[in-house]
C-alpha cells in the first residue's frame, strides 16, 4: 500500500477543496488514505491551502485518532475493543498480538511491517470477538487464529 | 425499459404529481408475485461471506438457464438484522428465510425451491425450544416480536436504487410537507407526534425544531448525527445502510420546517458502506430534483453534504460536531447559547441523530397520530436496538416503546447461552448503566431507565452473563472515556482517570470499603462540574453497577476474588490431569514457557511465571484449562 502511495501526486488532493478553513479535516483525511500518514511537508501545504495556522491544523491532526503523523506499517491489523468483544474477551487478544509483535501498545513495529490498532466498535457485534486484518474481518477471533494470520503475512 | 435516476438526469420531478406519477409507473412494472432472491448485505452478512452467496446464485441461476420458467430477479439489500444467523437468503413472495449460507448451497436452493418450490431443510431455521424447523419470517420469533417502523423498508429495498425506495414509499412524507403544509404546521405535526431523540437524551425533536425556526430569515442549517460512537450500537449505521432515503427525506422535511437550505451528515469514518449508500441516494435524489432547487415545485431549495468523522467519542456531542464540520478540534462549548440560537458557523441549526430523522418522514407519511398511537404516555413510537453480547439472537431489533426488558431479551433475543436468567443487561453505551436481573420486567422508555439509573441512549444494549464482572465492565466504560474525554474542562479529564484508578485497585483485590463512599462523592463532582455530558454521565458505569452489584465490589475487595473470573490479578489457571491429554498445545502457545509435562501425560502450570494471558485457555481443544 504505501510503495503506491509516493506516486500519488499531494498537490492533486489539495485542489480538490477549495481553500477555505471548513475542508481541513477533508484534506488530512484524503492525505492519511493516499499516504497512510502526514507528514510534515503535507501539513504545511495544508496549511497554505486553507489558511489555517499550523499550530491549529497540529491541533486537529493530533486530536482526531484516525491521523498519524508517523508512517504505519505494511500490514494494518485492527481490534476492536467494543464492549461485546471486550465481553468476549478482545483486550487479552489485543494485548498477546502486541506482545507478540515486540509493541508495549498500539503502535508500529520498528521494522515497519506491522501496525496494530485497536478501534472503540466496529459495529460487526454478533462476530464478536473482531479482528481487522488489512481489511479482511476475521469473525469469531482468539488469540491463536489471529497469530497464526499475522505470522502468515510475515512469511509472505 | 423503465427509467432511472443513473440514466436520466432531465427527469426532474416538478411536482407532486409527477412524483406520484413515477411511483405508480414504477409499482406497476413489478409483479408483486415474482420470485426474488434477497441476500442480506449488511456489514454482518458481507463479514460473514454473502458476497460470495450473492455470486454463487447468479451462476447457479445462469446455469440453470432455461429450465427456469421465470427467471427470479436477485436483490442485495440493508442489514435484515438477524446477525447471528448470516448469511441471509430470503425467497419472495413466500419469505421463505434460510440463514447461515454458504456459496455451496446456491445449486441447491435454486434446483430445489426456485425450480421445483420445495424448501431447503439444512437451511432452515430451528426453533431453539421446540427443535420446529420454520419457514418464514413472519413465524421465526426473532422477528414476529418486533414492530418495525424505521426498519420497515430496510431488508426490502435495494439502498443503490432509488427507484426501489420509491416504490417502497420513500418521499411521500417530504412531499406532503413541502406542498401541501406551511413549515408551521410540519413542526406541529412532530410537536403532536410527541417524537423525542433517538440520539439519548430523548429531548423532544419538535420543540427543539420550534426554537431554531423562531429565528425568522437568515442562514440556518440542519444537521444528522450519524456519529454513532457507542460501543455495541450499529442501529444508524444499518439505517444509512439500508434505507438512507430514510434519513435524506427526514432533513429535506426539518430543512423546510425550520428554513435551512443546507444540511450535514456527519458520519464515523468506520462506516464506509454507509458513506457509499449515502452519497448515492443523494446523487439520486439530486437527479430527480428532491434535493436541490424549487424541490417538487415548492420554491424550497435545499441540498445536503457528507462529513466524515475523523474518530473521536466527543464529537456526537452535538457542539464538538458542529466545531468538527467546521474543521476544528472538536470540543464541546457551553450552552447556552443553545445551537438552535448559535450552533454551526454561528447559525440557528438544529441537529438530530439518525434514527430521529428516519421517524420524521414516517411521521409526516403516516400522520402524527398514528406515530403517537405507538408507544407509551411520554415515549412515543418505537425504538431500535443493537442487542448484542451473551444473547443467543445478536442483532438489530425495532420494538414499541414500553415493551419489557425480559421480553427483549428472552423472547427476540432467545435467552442467555446456557443460563435461564441474564446477569445484566447493559443500555445507554458509556454514559448509561448496567440494570440487573430483578429489572426484567422493568419497561423499556426513556424515563423507566433514567429512573433505574440507567439511559435509553442511542440505543446499544448489551447482555451479560455471570462470566462477565460488574467492576470490569465499569473499568472498560470509564477507560473508553478516560480515553475519549476531549481534557477541556478538568472535572472530566482529571475525575474520570481517578474513578477508573481506584477501580483498577478494587480489580487487584486492593482498596478499602470506604473507597467505595469516595467514589460515590467524586462521581458527583464530575456530574455537577463536567462541561458536556461526556464528563456528566461519565459516572453512570460505576454508580449503576454500584446500585445493583456492591457485593461483587465487596467481594473483590474484602475477599481478594473476582466470582466471575475475569479480573486478571485475582484468577489462577489450571490444567485439569484427568482432561489434559498431554498434546502440548497449551505448552506451545504459553509466551512465558510457564507449562511443563511430559508428551501424552498431563501438564501443569507454573504460578509464579503466568502471566493470564489465556493463551493456554483458548489452544486447549479438551476444555482441560480452568480459570478460577
Amino acid at each position: 500500500m504505501a510503495q503506491t502511495a509516493i506516486d500519488i501526486d499531494i498537490d492533486e488532493i489539495i485542489e480538490r477543496y477549495p481553500g477555505k478553513p471548513e475542508y481541513l479535516i477533508f484534506l488530512l483525511q484524503d492525505i492519511q488514505a493516499a499516504f497512510n500518514y502526514i507528514s510534515s511537508e503535507a501539513l504545511t501545504l495544508v496549511c497554505d491551502h486553507t489558511g489555517v495556522p499550523e499550530s491549529q491544523a497540529y491541533a486537529v491532526a493530533t486530536f482526531y485518532n484516525s491521523f498519524s503523523l508517523e508512517p504505519k506499517g505494511e500490514n494494518l491489523i485492527h481490534v476492536c475493543l467494543g464492549t461485546a468483544c471486550h465481553l468476549k474477551g478482545s483486550g487479552l487478544i489485543a494485548e498477546n498480538l502486541m506482545r507478540r509483535l515486540g509493541l508495549d501498545g498500539p503502535g508500529t513495529t520498528e521494522d515497519l511491517k506491522y501496525t496494530v490498532e485497536t478501534v472503540n466498535c466496529l459495529g460487526a457485534c454478533a462476530l464478536a470477538p473482531v479482528a481487522v486484518v488489512n481489511g479482511q474481518y476475521q469473525p469469531k477471533v482468539t488469540s491463536p487464529k489471529l497469530m497464526k494470520t499475522v505470522q502468515k503475512l510475515g512469511d509472505e | 425499459m423503465q427509467a432511472t435516476a443513473k440514466d436520466t438526469a432531465e427527469l426532474r420531478l416538478g411536482s407532486l404529481e409527477e412524483l406520484e406519477k413515477l411511483r405508480g409507473e414504477l409499482r406497476a412494472a413489478e409483479d408483486p408475485n415474482h420470485t426474488r432472491i434477497i441476500v442480506c448485505h449488511g456489514t454482518g452478512c458481507i463479514a460473514n461471506g454473502s458476497a460470495g452467496v450473492t455470486e454463487a446464485l447468479k451462476a447457479a441461476l445462469a446455469a440453470a438457464g432455461e429450465d427456469i420458467a421465470v427467471m427470479p430477479g436477485i436483490k442485495t439489500t440493508g442489514c435484515h438484522g438477524f446477525c447471528s444467523r448470516g448469511p441471509l437468503v430470503i425467497i419472495k413472495p413466500k419469505n421463505i428465510f434460510y440463514q447461515q449460507v454458504k456459496p455451496g448451497d446456491a445449486e441447491e436452493i435454486v434446483q430445489k425451491t426456485i425450480k421445483a418450490g420445495e424448501m431447503v431443510e439444512s437451511l432452515l431455521y430451528e426453533h431453539p425450544q421446540t427443535g420446529e424447523k420454520i419457514e418464514t419470517t413472519e413465524d421465526i420469533p426473532f422477528y414476529a416480536g418486533q414492530q418495525r417502523v424505521v426498519l420497515a423498508n430496510i431488508g426490502q429495498i435495494d439502498p443503490t436504487k432509488i427507484d426501489d425506495a420509491l416504490r417502497a414509499g420513500a418521499y411521500a412524507g417530504a412531499a406532503k410537507a413541502l406542498t401541501n403544509m406551511e413549515p408551521k404546521q410540519v413542526i406541529e405535526a412532530v410537536i403532536n407526534s410527541g417524537l423525542r431523540g433517538r440520539g439519548g437524551a430523548g429531548f423532544p425533536t419538535g420543540i427543539k425544531w420550534n426554537l431554531a425556526a423562531k429565528h425568522e430569515g437568515g442562514q440556518k442549517y440542519v444537521l444528522c448525527n450519524a456519529d454513532e460512537g457507542d460501543p455495541g450500537a450499529f442501529m444508524d449505521r444499518s439505517v444509512m445502510e439500508g434505507d438512507p432515503h430514510a434519513v435524506v427525506e427526514g432533513m429535506i422535511i426539518g430543512g423546510y420546517a425550520i428554513g435551512a437550505d443546507t444540511g450535514y451528515v456527519y458520519v464515523r469514518a468506520e462506516y464506509p458502506l454507509a458513506i457509499k449508500h449515502l452519497e448515492k441516494a443523494l446523487r439520486d435524489a439530486r437527479a430527480y430534483g428532491l434535493l436541490g432547487e424549487n424541490i417538487l415545485g415548492s420554491g424550497f431549495n435545499f441540498d445536503i453534504r457528507i462529513n466524515r468523522g475523523a474518530g473521536a467519542f466527543v464529537c456526537g456531542e452535538e457542539t464538538a460536531l458542529m466545531r468538527s464540520v467546521e474543521g476544528k478540534v472538536g470540543e464541546p462549548v457551553p450552552r447556552p447559547p443553545y445551537p438552535s440560537d448559535k450552533g454551526l458557523f454561528g447559525k440557528p441549526s438544529v441537529l438530530n441523530n439518525v434514527e430521529t430523522w428516519a421517524n420524521v418522514s414516517r411521521i409526516l407519511d403516516k400522520g402524527a397520530d398514528w406515530f403517537a398511537g405507538l408507544g407509551t404516555e411520554k415515549s412515543k413510537g418505537t425504538k431500535v436496538f443493537a442487542l448484542v453480547g451473551k444473547v443467543n439472537n445478536v442483532g438489530l431489533v425495532e420494538v414499541p416503546m414500553g415493551i419489557k426488558l425480559r421480553e427483549i431479551v428472552m423472547e427476540i433475543g432467545g435467552g442467555v447461552p446456557g443460563s435461564d436468567h441474564f446477569k445484566a443487561v447493559q443500555t445507554g453505551g458509556p454514559s448509561g448503566g448496567c440494570l440487573p436481573w430483578q429489572d426484567a420486567d422493568l419497561p423499556v422508555d426513556f424515563d423507566s431507565l433514567i429512573a433505574a439509573g440507567s439511559m435509553m441512549g442511542s440505543g446499544g444494549m448489551i447482555v451479560m452473563d455471570d462470566r462477565d464482572c460488574m467492576v470490569d465492565v465499569a473499568k472498560y466504560f470509564l477507560g473508553f472515556l478516560e480515553e475519549e474525554s476531549c481534557g477541556k474542562c478538568f472535572p472530566c479529564r482529571l475525575g474520570v482517570p481517578r474513578l477508573r484508578e481506584t477501580l483498577n485497585r478494587f480489580s487487584k483485590g486492593q482498596g478499602t470499603v470506604e473507597d467505595i463512599d469516595d467514589l460515590y462523592s467524586l462521581a458527583e463532582a464530575i456530574k455537577a462540574g463536567s462541561l458536556c455530558a461526556l464528563g456528566g454521565t461519565a459516572p453512570n458505569a460505576v454508580l449503576s453497577t454500584l446500585r445493583y452489584f456492591r457485593d461483587e465490589y465487596e467481594t473483590h475487595i474484602l475477599e481478594h476474588r473476582c466470582p466471575a473470573g475475569v479480573c486478571k490479578d485475582l484468577i489462577t489457571y489450571s490444567i485439569d490431569p484427568e482432561v489434559c491429554t498431554g498434546c502440548r498445545a497449551c505448552a506451545r502457545a504459553c509466551p512465558q514457557n510457564a507449562i511443563t509435562g511430559e508428551k501424552k501425560k498431563p501438564h501443569t502450570i507454573d504460578e509464579s511465571l503466568c502471566i493470564r494471558c489465556g493463551m493456554c485457555f483458548e489452544s486447549c481443544k479438551f476444555g482441560a484449562v480452568q480459570v478460577q
